[in-house]
């Protein structure tokens, strides 16, 4: 079973939402690391973009697959890790910490589920 | 080794006979400004030499002429050697491309005929033969599409659809052609959803981009419902034509309603492919969209035929008269088989289902119906693809195509295409059913019996050198 922290919100597209103040910090799910596989490149957006929710922001490539990445929440990216251009691997190694993507300035609240919810939808998918 | 690495200097292949007349300088015939200062740095090498690398590299390879290859989604059948021969006449072989038209009337005819039959076989007026490939098709008919809708001054259409089962060049062809590519999901069949279509086809749609039968070998059979939908909007329907091997003869897209499709000759009409070409990714269309056609196309005026530009081509896509080589061995295919190019279809559709069936014991199938001329299967819970794909790899087979389309987890396309006799798909399907029972420890080590070991495509792809 892939680790869902009880802290954090997430949407059925598996990224997950860890909310500080209007400050909003997005990233993928231990569960969409596992699918993807070895993470190759992230392709993430500029500070200052904005972003409407469910809009894509970046791209993510591994092995297997190319995918998109979607906003969680509308709203102005105020900051992104530089640190997966050099170090993709670290989304794998550590997908609610240092593999963090993006933080937006939020502006709404989504329409995001909760840790017991994202469960049940990984469960569903599993079927 | 390179070849360079097994010469050395003044060793050569060849003797010349000895200067009998005058000994003239380079440098007093050709001006030096045009002179290179270094000397090229040329390998040295005899002819054992020579034919024992390029023979060794020859070993090394996986092709059609030495393996079963049911690479899904690329058509990977044999090659005849009839079309080769058609190629090679000097007739064809030799010609220059800027030789003028009443020389090369033979060739001219060969594309003529070659565009009748790409249109007899879609059911579509016109063609364009220019494109190099399959993916240089899909821009050229998007671009057409945005030529038209210029044409008519319609600013609104930004958007072109695209299903999830879609080859991934599908959106990046909308992009590149200025649209917005926005993706539609599948119904339970693993065909377009056609009501979500409905909800997503408004007055900024310029077009849908659909694969028939789909990535999933599944036929899109909704597509005459799909194609009203799109053009009650004001919409084309485009199709992609890289499975063309499971239709034709058998349906013809302009009677399902699709407006412009590519073919992928060198897939379809077998050339050697694979590898980056050349290819050719003809298309066809219908007559509101022959007049943006690229430039050229060949005409026939009386007797003669000749080069012409459509009336408002969106102009030159490839350089003089595209890749004619791949032209020939289509058209001598299409002669080969005559009518009975039906019998392809029949035959490429038997053998996949027929591989679908037998391995549906261990793998799990996806979307399980008739297939068209693939299917997608996936592992035995528990097993990656990509274990089972290096396994068939010391079994002797080139494996399917792994993690693709996108929407089967762990997918494996697998497409047998017409060429290969029930023998050769009973010994595939033997072992992929022992695969699957195989101990996954024991095929993270395969391949083993391949010239190299398994790659480590994660360190491959993340530090990427793409130069030596």
């Amino acid at each position: 079973m892939s680790n869902v922290p009880g802290e954090l919100k997430y949407t059925r597209s598996h990224e997950w939402v860890r909310e500080e103040g209007d400050t909003v910090t997005v990233g993928i799910t231990d569960h969409a690391q596992e699918e993807l596989g070895d993470v190759v490149f992230v392709e993430l957006p500029q500070v200052g973009d904005s972003f409407g929710a469910g809009e894509s922001f970046g791209v993510v490539e591994s092995v297997k697959a190319v995918s998109d990445l979607y906003a969680p929440v509308g709203g102005e990216v105020v900051e992104v890790n530089e640190a997966l251009n050099e170090r993709p691997e670290l989304v794998n190694e550590d997908p609610y910490g240092e593999g963090w993507m993006i933080k937006l300035k939020a502006e709404g609240s989504g329409d995001l589920l909760s840790a017991a919810d994202y469960e049940k939808h990984l469960a569903e998918e599993a079927e | 080794m390179l070849i360079k690495d097994r010469g050395r200097a003044g060793r050569r292949g060849y003797r010349l006979p000895e200067f009998d007349v005058e000994r003239v300088g380079l440098e007093d015939v050709i001006p030096e400004r045009h002179l290179r200062r270094e000397k090229p740095d040329l390998p040295e090498v005899d002819e054992p030499a020579v034919i024992r690398h390029y023979t060794n590299l020859s070993r090394k390879n996986w092709g059609i002429d030495t393996n079963f290859y049911p690479l899904g989604s690329c058509t990977m059948k044999h090659n005849p050697r009839a079309n080769e021969e058609a190629a090679k006449i000097p007739g064809f072989a030799t010609l220059h491309p800027l030789q003028p038209e009443e020389q090369v009337q033979g060739a001219l005819e060969v594309m003529h005929d070659l565009q009748g039959y790409l249109s007899e076989i879609s059911g579509l007026p016109a063609v364009s033969l220019q494109p190099a490939a399959g993916a240089h098709g899909e821009l050229t008919s998007i671009l057409m599409v945005a030529r038209y809708f210029e044409e008519v001054g319609d600013e609104s259409r930004t958007t072109v659809l695209v299903p999830s089962t879609a080859h991934g060049t599908n959106p990046a062809t909308a992009t590149m052609a200025g649209f917005k590519a926005k993706e539609i999901g599948l119904d339970e069949r693993g065909c377009v959803e056609v009501e979500e279509l409905r909800a997503a086809v408004d007055e900024t749609t310029a077009a849908l981009m659909i694969t028939n039968p789909n990535t999933l070998g599944v036929y899109e059979q909704n597509i005459e419902e799909i194609s009203e939908i799109l053009h009650d909007a004001g919409a084309f329907l485009y199709m992609d034509g890289a499975n063309v091997n499971a239709i034709m003869g058998r349906m013809r897209p302009a009677e399902a309603g699709v407006d412009v499709m590519h073919f992928n000759l060198h897939k379809t009409f077998s050339t050697p492919h694979g590898g980056g070409g050349p290819g050719c990714g003809a298309i066809a269309c219908s007559e509101a969209l022959a007049p943006f056609r690229p430039d050229p196309v060949v005409e026939k005026a009386g007797d003669a035929y000749r080069l012409a530009r459509p009336e408002k081509s969106i102009g030159r896509i490839m350089g003089f008269h595209g890749n004619f080589g791949v032209m020939v061995r289509a058209w001598n295919y299409i002669r080969m088989h005559g009518p009975e190019l039906k019998d392809v279809t029949d035959m490429a559709v038997l053998n996949a289902n027929y591989v679908r069936a037998r391995i549906r014991e261990k793998y799990r199938i996806p979307y399980d119906t008739l297939c068209k001329h693939e299917f997608t299967a996936q592992p035995p819970k528990g097993k990656r693809a990509l274990d089972i794909a290096k396994g068939l790899i010391d079994r002797g087979f080139h494996p399917p195509t792994i993690y693709f389309p996108l929407v089967v987890k762990e997918a494996m396309l697998i497409e047998p295409t017409e060429t290969e006799p029930k023998e050769t798909l009973d010994a595939f399907v033997d072992a992929l059913l022992e695969l699957a029972e195989a101990d996954p420890g024991e095929l993270e080590e395969a391949p083993e019996r391949a010239f190299t070991r398994r790659l480590d495509e994660t360190r491959a792809a993340r530090q990427l050198v793409a130069r030596w």
